[in-house]
């Protein structure tokens, strides 16, 4: 059994406050964001806002940004099937988007 | 597993104000939502960061309260037995107990397909409003925002504040009813002085009444929209980076109807919606709505219906003839906007045979309009089956074919495997 994380209410808004930028990595792209700023922001940021492949093989991109659609689903490190809307950037994140095999 | 008084399913102004009444009796009380932060759509990037006096008083008094947890970035799954509800966050997974459950769960905007849809570029008008609040680089762009309904203008105001270069709202209503509906506003000050706000921040940008999105246009990206203007005045085609088309919102009634709560569908042409009596009860004791799942209301709306459910789950101060005759005059309100912006039927004819309506599975308008009934379709064309479950294709399917999803299957969200077997 997993821990599970039950934040208080001091922590949410010690997270949310604004502070250094981070950098995270898209595609082994390194890039500098703000804190507070979604995966699908940062994506969108290092150049193309791609973020999966559907079944036909065609490039999709975030559609309701409200994790739902399930459309910007990408990988963080490692787990797949993350919604990069409702996920915000952290320090060393290391994304993977399903546009990698086109892009190279 | 921990166990709370009062569990909130959702952290958006009608999940709030339900916290905040319940909290206030020392009861334990506990708030799950999916995002980072609390504040749902309305008041995205957390209710501290928001001009709007209500959402700074609701947290504060929240975050100070020792009686509260926020379980963020937490999404519920289905109920093991009654009482509980099993849930995950992207590590780990639990079972919450509860007492009372309150469900406030809003709502997701309705989606229709039309020929390039699917593009990236394409969203919906919400949708684009929430990416850019996540930080979205917008500056520069050219954003097309289409659809129907006010929340064009407030998505409009906000890509703009962003830097985006709007091009033109395109609204599909026709100006009769609009007009209608502002005579009606007048019953509602503060919604006036709202719209003026929004009017002249607008100024410049064109607003198209009477017209719609035919097509959306790229090679790879979205580069261009074909819009149908009203009254004979023909196809336009417009240059841009997004457009960000939303045709209004539709209530998340998934959950409850997983719980066993009852619905009610108002007829062709409204959504279903979570039925709920005086008290905010939902047809399961114990269990309350409130806020867009019992009915599309907006904020005002939702934070009366909050505190009405959040006094009735802890019964220590009964709600007041105030706080009903409130939630009378937002419904009223709700209802008008309603029936000001009306889908025209035009809009359910725009997709071509090739033209992908579900699109976790690929399933295209040919494959599907040939079928009677949304389970028939899901079971020949995988159509409504992929990871959105539905939550995209059902809203469009019901107004292009008058399909009503089935009965909701569990879990409600994707599901790792280890939080099932856990």
């Amino acid at each position: 059994m997993f821990e599970f994380a039950a934040h208080t209410f001091a922590n949410n808004r010690a997270n949310g406050d604004k502070g250094d930028s981070l950098t995270l990595s898209i595609n082994a792209r390194a890039i500098t964001v703000a804190p507070g700023v979604s995966v699908a922001a940062a994506i969108a940021m290092a150049g193309s806002i791609v973020t999966r492949r559907s079944v036909g093989g065609a490039a999709r991109a975030p559609l309701c940004g409200m994790g739902v659609c399930q459309e910007c689903r990408v990988t963080i490190d490692g787990r797949p099937h993350q919604l990069s809307c409702q996920t915000l950037c952290a320090d060393g994140m290391h994304v993977q988007t399903g546009a990698l095999e086109r892009a190279a | 597993m921990s166990y709370y008084d009062v569990l909130v399913i959702g952290a958006g102004p009608a999940g709030l104000a339900a916290a905040h009444a319940a909290c206030a009796g020392g009861v334990k009380v506990g708030i799950v939502d999916d995002n980072p932060l609390a504040g749902g759509q309305i008041w995205r990037g957390g209710p501290d960061q928001q001009t709007d006096p209500r959402a700074q008083s609701l947290w504060n008094t929240l975050r100070d309260a020792p009686n509260v947890t926020f379980l963020p970035q937490t999404r519920v799954l289905y109920s093991p037995e009654p009482g509980q509800l099993r849930v995950q966050t992207a590590a780990a997974s639990d079972t919450l107990r509860f007492g009372h459950l309150i469900l406030a769960t809003g709502a997701r905007e309705l989606l229709l397909p039309f020929p390039g849809w699917t593009l990236p570029g394409v969203t919906g008008a919400g949708g684009l409003q929430a990416l850019a609040k996540g930080g979205y680089p917008l500056r520069g762009k050219r954003v097309v925002v289409a659809g129907s309904g006010p929340l064009l203008l407030a998505v409009a105001a906000t890509l703009k504040l962003k830097g985006a270069h709007i091009v033109a709202i395109i609204e599909q209503a026709a100006t009769p009813a609009m007009a209608r509906f502002a005579a009606g506003l007048l019953a509602t000050p503060s919604k006036i002085a709202q719209a003026l706000r929004l009017a002249a921040q607008l100024k410049d940008v064109p607003y198209l009444r009477d017209s719609y999105v035919r097509a959306a246009h790229g090679d790879g990206t979205l580069q261009s929209v074909l819009v149908q203007r009203g009254k004979g005045r023909g196809l336009e085609t417009l240059q841009c980076d997004y457009l960000a088309c939303g045709y209004g919102l539709i209530p998340n009634v998934e959950l409850a109807q997983a719980l066993g709560c009852a619905t009610a569908s108002g007829g062709a042409g409204t959504a279903t919606v979570v039925e709920a009596d005086h008290w905010q009860q939902t047809s399961v004791p114990g269990i309350y709505c409130a806020g867009e799942g019992t009915g599309v209301g907006g904020v005002d709306l939702a934070l009366v219906e909050g505190r009405i459910a959040g006094l009735s789950a802890t019964g220590q101060i009964v709600p007041t003839h105030a706080d009903f005759g409130q939630r009378a005059r937002w419904r009223k309100f709700a209802a008008g906007l309603a029936r000001a912006f009306a889908l025209r039927p035009e809009l359910a004819t725009l997709a071509g045979d090739d033209t992908i309506v579900c699109r976790c599975e690929d399933v295209c308008h040919g494959e599907l309009r040939t079928h009677t009934t949304w389970r028939c379709a899901k079971l020949q064309t995988r159509c409504g089956m992929g990871p959105c479950q539905g939550r995209i294709c059902g809203g469009a399917t019901e107004v292009l074919y008058g399909w009503r999803p089935d009965a909701v299957r569990m879990p409600i969200s994707p599901a790792r495997i280890d939080t099932i077997i856990a």
